[in-house]
């Protein structure tokens, strides 16, 4: 078998083969930069105002990265993340609201609306701030167990996953505003005085939570990036590709999922606490069909198997959608549209696959480099092989076509 | 290959499995054993990747199948898998945009635990480095799965049963498509990997079978015709029979031109059924 093998320069390799090394010094330095430019450079030429948006806009990155993960690379198109950004959101602000009136006291808007003057039983364990930051993780996480278990299994996927994905927000944004004598209707949650006793009215507090946020999703970036490269980031892109075939390896293909997608939920969980003191407000046309498509949006465009496209993709399409529809408000949203569909249909691999589609020759010899390769010493016989890829790969290539065809 | 299992045994007994009313395999007992290199041959439609598919749990079965003394039938595909059972498809079906090591080490990874799963693969783990040598791929080892040549793509699905550590291992047409040089490769390796398990492998090319096969069954309308030796079988007139009437040597060409292509669509469905 040896006598048919042969040494060949590596030809045409995927996104998913190239191999970590040479991402190993760019991501650092991408994070850096990132750091750099959230911490240092936004807070000093934006205005509180612009930054507080840029805050807002973070938030949706931290649900975009959890897309990427589930959507990117898991194949699993999420298409109702405002179920679970909901989840975090109304955790986090049930909180805020009780902490603002005051122990024993009712929040503002159920003395206007309210039928009652106790406590929803549903409500009082928010008033202690472990239980609503342990909600803010937990509630989304035990909804997207719970879901992702029984449609995994029953193998529902694509378009099936999504529209269940959507009609789950839609319900969810039609209950609390069913309810609005507990959960503020069609208004939400708002006005929120202090957060964690600290004023949301002091402009430095505001700054400060801008600070707690960019930290957040660089540190969320982090682990996820050790998840795309770990050893079930590669799993998750084989049942992604082919789940049948990761079966019969012994696998079962439902946890695989199951554990991105709810992966994905806790990001849009954390996302919607922290959107709540950044922007100030948490209602259910934040939540629902449109956002959760709009979560995705930047994603795609972005890159949806890209950590940094998908985040950049979602800040870039968030302030887009500030800026442009402030000039043109009617405009947006059909370049908008227009943005996705031509993104989804000739560029599938987002903004981040530009990069990719030029031509990647110089990249070879980084990619070969030893480094974290076990074996100490080059296989001798590569050397000719590299000196002339194009032709060694052209002629063994077209013995095995014909070999084949034979 | 890296094993200190006992040796198992596969036995089917009674086995039936109807597709609407159709009986595509009806009532099929068969024992192998470790150390054979069973051939599993019959015309289109007998039923031969029908009883793989019951066997790996892709296809709803009556009757009985054992490996080892576990009961298959009733079992999740994944969890037949874990019992050290592992089959390969018409259409190799690789993870086209993983490298040939990503496939190996995902082959290899249902058995390791689980906190290993949120780590970083460091380097080539011994087990994939070695079948990465017993299939000769150590050199393509960076290419994405996808870019390799029909028959090296074969290979690597060999390879992944080795890594997976299982004991029987099911082909279907492992050399369909392959050069003269490629199936004799593949047949060596076959008969290496078969020396400590059991290897049934579905195939059309008789050359290959005479070559290579230590035991042969006959299936056709879903049952078994023949069952024996290469020899045996060949001059079992039932065999010849249903081979068009024809005298056993002249069928290699018929059966071989007349077959892969037509079920490979099959294979690409999920490793289905053949009609």
């Amino acid at each position: 078998m040896t006598a048919t093998t042969r040494p060949d320069a590596a030809t045409a390799a995927g996104p998913a083969a190239t191999s970590p090394r040479r991402a190993r010094w760019r991501a650092p330095l991408g994070f850096a930069l990132g750091a750099l430019l959230l911490f240092a450079v936004a807070p000093a030429v934006l205005s509180d105002f612009r930054l507080s948006l840029l805050a807002k806009y973070l938030c949706f990155a931290i649900v975009a990265i959890g897309i990427s993960l589930a959507w990117g690379r898991g194949g699993m198109l999420t298409l109702g993340q405002g179920l679970f950004f909901g989840l975090g959101g109304y955790a986090m602000a049930m909180h805020l609201k009780l902490a603002d009136a005051g122990p024993g006291q009712l929040p503002d808007f159920m003395l206007l609306y309210g039928d009652s003057d106790t406590l929803p039983w549903w409500w009082a364990p928010f008033a202690s701030p472990a239980v609503a930051l342990a909600g803010v993780v937990l509630l989304p996480a035990a909804l997207a167990v719970l879901i992702g278990y029984f449609v995994f299994r029953r193998r529902v996927r694509g378009a099936y996953f999504a529209i269940l994905s959507q009609a789950l927000a839609f319900a969810f944004s039609l209950l609390l505003i069913g309810q609005q004598a507990t959960t503020g209707g069609t208004n939400g949650l708002t006005n929120f005085q202090g957060f964690f006793g600290y004023s949301l009215l002091d402009p430095v507090n505001k700054r400060m939570i801008y600070f707690l946020i960019a930290g957040v999703l660089l540190g969320l970036m982090a682990l996820t990036r050790q998840i795309f490269l770990s050893r079930y980031g590669e799993l998750l892109v084989a049942v992604r590709d082919s789940e049948e075939r990761v079966r019969f390896l012994g696998y079962d293909p439902t946890l695989v999922k199951l554990f991105a997608y709810v992966y994905s939920a806790v990001m849009a969980g954390m996302a919607g606490a922290l959107f709540v003191p950044a922007v100030g407000i948490i209602s259910p046309a934040l939540i629902g069909v449109v956002p959760s498509i709009e979560f995705l949006i930047g994603a795609a465009i972005g890159g949806r198997a890209s950590l940094p496209g998908a985040a950049l993709g979602a800040i870039a399409v968030a302030w887009a959608q500030t800026t442009l529809s402030e000039e043109f408000p009617a405009g947006w949203t059909y370049f908008q549209a227009l943005l996705f569909i031509v993104v989804v249909a000739f560029l599938p691999g987002g903004l981040a696959s530009l990069g990719r589609l030029l031509p990647r020759r110089p990249r070879l010899r980084s990619r070969r480099a030893p480094g974290a390769d076990p074996e100490p010493e080059p296989d001798p016989r590569e050397a000719p092989a590299r000196s002339g890829p194009a032709t060694a790969a052209a002629s063994s290539s077209t013995t095995t076509a014909k070999e084949a065809g034979a | 290959m890296m094993s200190e299992h006992e040796l198992k045994s596969l036995e089917i007994t009674d086995l039936r499995v109807t597709f609407d009313g159709f009986r595509a395999v009806d009532g099929v007992s068969l024992r192998v054993g470790p150390g054979d290199l069973r051939f599993l041959i019959g015309p289109n439609g007998a039923g031969k990747t029908t009883l793989v598919d019951a066997v790996t749990g892709l296809a709803a079965a009556g009757g009985s199948v054992r490996f080892g003394g576990n009961e298959l039938l009733g079992r999740p595909v994944h969890r037949i898998a874990r019992l050290g059972i592992g089959r390969t498809f018409q259409t190799a079906t690789v993870f086209e945009k993983l490298s040939v090591l990503q496939n190996l080490d995902i082959a290899a990874g249902a058995r390791r635990p689980l906190r290993t799963l949120l780590r970083q693969r460091r380097g080539i783990p011994e087990e994939v480095g070695r079948a990465l040598e017993t299939v000769g791929l150590t050199a393509d080892r960076d290419r994405p799965a996808g870019t390799l040549a029909h028959g090296k793509k074969q290979w690597l699905e060999i390879g992944m049963l080795l890594v997976q550590d299982v004991q029987l291992l099911l082909l279907d047409e492992p050399v369909a498509g392959m050069s003269h040089e490629e199936r004799e490769a593949t047949g060596e390796l076959l008969r290496r990997i078969g020396r400590d398990r059991t290897v049934v492998v579905i195939e059309h090319d008789m050359d290959f079978l005479r070559a290579f096969a230590s035991s042969v069954t006959v299936l056709h309308a879903g049952r078994v015709l023949s069952e024996g030796t290469v020899a045996e079988v060949q001059a079992d007139p039932r065999v010849q029979e249903v081979y068009l009437g024809q005298p056993p040597e002249t069928v290699p060409e018929s059966v071989a031109a007349a077959t892969p292509g037509v079920t490979a669509e099959a294979a690409a469905a999920g490793g289905a059924v053949e009609a």
